[in-house]
């Protein structure tokens, strides 16, 4: 965590600069697998887009801007790169999130449970779906929760990430008995079951390295 | 993986070489994968723009040109393209008269076409987007994606683009194509797998006898996996779901047996001769036909089969002029 952090912790721009690239280094070295779960219930190309894009978000990461303005060049890079669904998703993740840090140069623990559940609400006007659907939500709804309450709780904002990164790779171990009814998956009906949804796994990834990150320091 | 490609990254990009290369009428953008007309933009007339993830050739860069489409937008293999895609093809292709963007509804597809639109409605672009959603595979309700758009965009490519070159206003090309979604069905076999060439492995297993009934255009499985039958079984399989989800007796259609890539013309006339032995004997009237594989899933083996209860109007769109690489009559 960077200096003058207070007592609940705080990210400046370049932890969240951070943060991208520990999350597209995480995809990169999954893409294989996550491509293996898609090809199992969708066409076999999550991993491998969501690499694409967040190679081009690592690359199109700025200079001297505040933690806001990171995540929303973030967010652009991966709509611009990514396609599929998973692009406008992500995309819409680090832009939600992004905008609601506005120009702060800091953020703190409650500014960034603000975000997440920012990002939460977008995906869900954007894809429809709810907890259950066997979706991306069904990693980020619990994780969103589970932030909210370690932060009551008095957590700092590590612990907050830590609870939110457990949360939802619990939710996407959650997803594998579902039936899928939102996305690809949705087609195949009671075949779905068994297998762990993609997004949901990939957005499992992406706040563990969330979480590595608010962590060190 | 044995597939006649440079490396897997580059497939869309040097396909789309080698279409500039193939058909200088058209304007080929490799780097940023639209395909344009020559002629575009045409001052006054609507444009039609669709596009995809690529691997479904010729569909849709395959039917840009006259009395079809004046752009393509091309994503990358099964994978939707991004709103930079769909808006520059669609500042370049808008003649003033506004632009109809056709959507297969695929979540990715629906949501950057969506994206793509709020960019047009900015730059002063009007632009109406139909979605198709033809295949009675999927079960339709609200706890789904809902239906997946197949063969019948070539139906409705080729009928709203007639209208279209005709100057018909944007509302009515819209129409047209609603018309031509509501009026279709479709309905695919899988026979085999496809590989995806970034993937470098086949999407699914089948086994010796096994076929994959109600597929989409991905190489995503289809709704279930039975023993193989005949070429007679499998039409029938598709056409019963067809018409017990839209009743064909007394109807005149408009027919595509659609081959999926890995399977040869002698196999799809055998497919299309079921096809029409069944509808003259379920009390339908075949008034044109297409067979061949227009809207392919890479390699895979297999077959689709999209029905269009045309009226005269939609028969008379049809048949008008069309001059694209993948389909080309009257002209």
């Amino acid at each position: 965590m960077s200096a003058g952090s207070t007592d609940t912790g705080s990210m400046d721009a370049g932890d969240f600069a951070a943060w991208i690239r520990s999350t597209a280094g995480r995809v990169s070295a999954d893409a294989e697998r996550l491509t293996r779960l898609d090809a199992a219930i969708g066409d076999g190309d999550h991993g491998l887009n969501l690499d694409r894009g967040f190679r081009a978000a690592v690359e199109a990461l700025p200079e001297d801007a505040p933690p806001g303005k990171v995540l929303i060049v973030a967010g652009r890079a991966i709509v611009s790169k990514t396609g599929g669904a998973s692009g406008p998703l992500y995309g819409t993740v680090l832009r939600r999130a992004g905008k609601s840090f506005g120009d702060a140069a800091g953020v703190d623990a409650a500014a960034l449970g603000a975000a997440l559940r920012a990002a939460l609400e977008g995906v869900q006007d954007l894809g429809k779906a709810a907890e259950g659907d066997k979706t991306m939500v069904d990693a980020l709804a619990p994780a969103v929760a589970a932030y909210e309450a370690a932060l009551a709780d008095g957590s700092d904002l590590a612990g907050c990430a830590r609870a939110a990164a457990e949360a939802a790779s619990k939710g996407a171990d959650g997803t594998v008995p579902m039936r899928a009814r939102k996305g690809r998956a949705s087609y195949l009906g009671e075949r779905s079951e068994g297998h762990m949804d993609p997004g949901a796994s990939s957005t499992a990834l992406v706040l563990e390295a969330l979480a590595d990150t608010a962590g060190e320091g | 993986m044995r597939k006649l490609i440079n490396a897997p990254a580059d497939v869309v990009s040097d396909a789309l070489r080698g279409m500039a290369a193939a058909h200088p009428s058209l304007k080929v953008d490799p780097a940023n994968g639209t395909v344009i007309r020559g002629d575009a933009p045409r001052t006054g007339k609507v444009a039609l723009v669709s596009g995809g993830g690529s691997g479904h050739e010729p569909l849709h860069a395959g039917f840009v040109g006259h009395g079809m489409l004046d752009a393509a937008c091309c994503g990358e293999v099964f994978t939707s393209p991004v709103p930079d895609q769909i808006i520059a093809a669609t500042m370049a292709v808008d003649g003033g008269a506004g632009v109809l963007h056709l959507v297969k509804n695929y979540t990715g597809d629906v949501m950057n076409f969506q994206m793509a639109a709020e960019l047009a409605e900015d730059e002063d672009i009007e632009v109406v987007s139909v979605v198709v959603d033809d295949d009675v595979a999927v079960e339709d309700s609200t706890f789904t994606a809902g239906r997946r758009g197949t063969g019948a965009t070539l139906f409705a490519e080729k009928i709203a683009g007639a209208l279209a070159e005709e100057g018909a206003p944007l509302a009515d090309v819209a129409a047209a194509a609603r018309e031509v979604n509501e009026r279709s069905r479709s309905f695919g076999v899988a026979l085999s797998s496809c590989t995806v060439p970034a993937a470098g492995t086949p999407t699914f297993e089948l086994g010796e006898d096994e076929m994959e009934l109600g597929i989409g255009i991905h190489g995503e499985p289809g709704r279930e996996r039975v023993r193989v039958g005949t070429a007679e079984q499998i039409v029938d399989a598709a056409l019963s779901a067809i018409d017990a989800d839209m009743p064909l007796s007394g109807s005149e259609v408009l027919v595509l047996v659609n081959g999926m890539g890995g399977t040869p013309l002698i196999e799809q006339y055998v497919a299309y001769a079921a096809a029409a032995r069944w509808l003259e004997g379920h009390g339908a009237t075949v008034v044109r036909s297409l067979v061949g594989p227009y809207v392919t899933s890479l390699e895979m083996a297999g077959c689709m089969i999209s029905v269009c209860r045309v009226t005269p109007e939609l028969t008379r769109l049809w048949d008008a002029p069309v001059e694209t690489p993948g389909l080309r009559w009257g002209r």
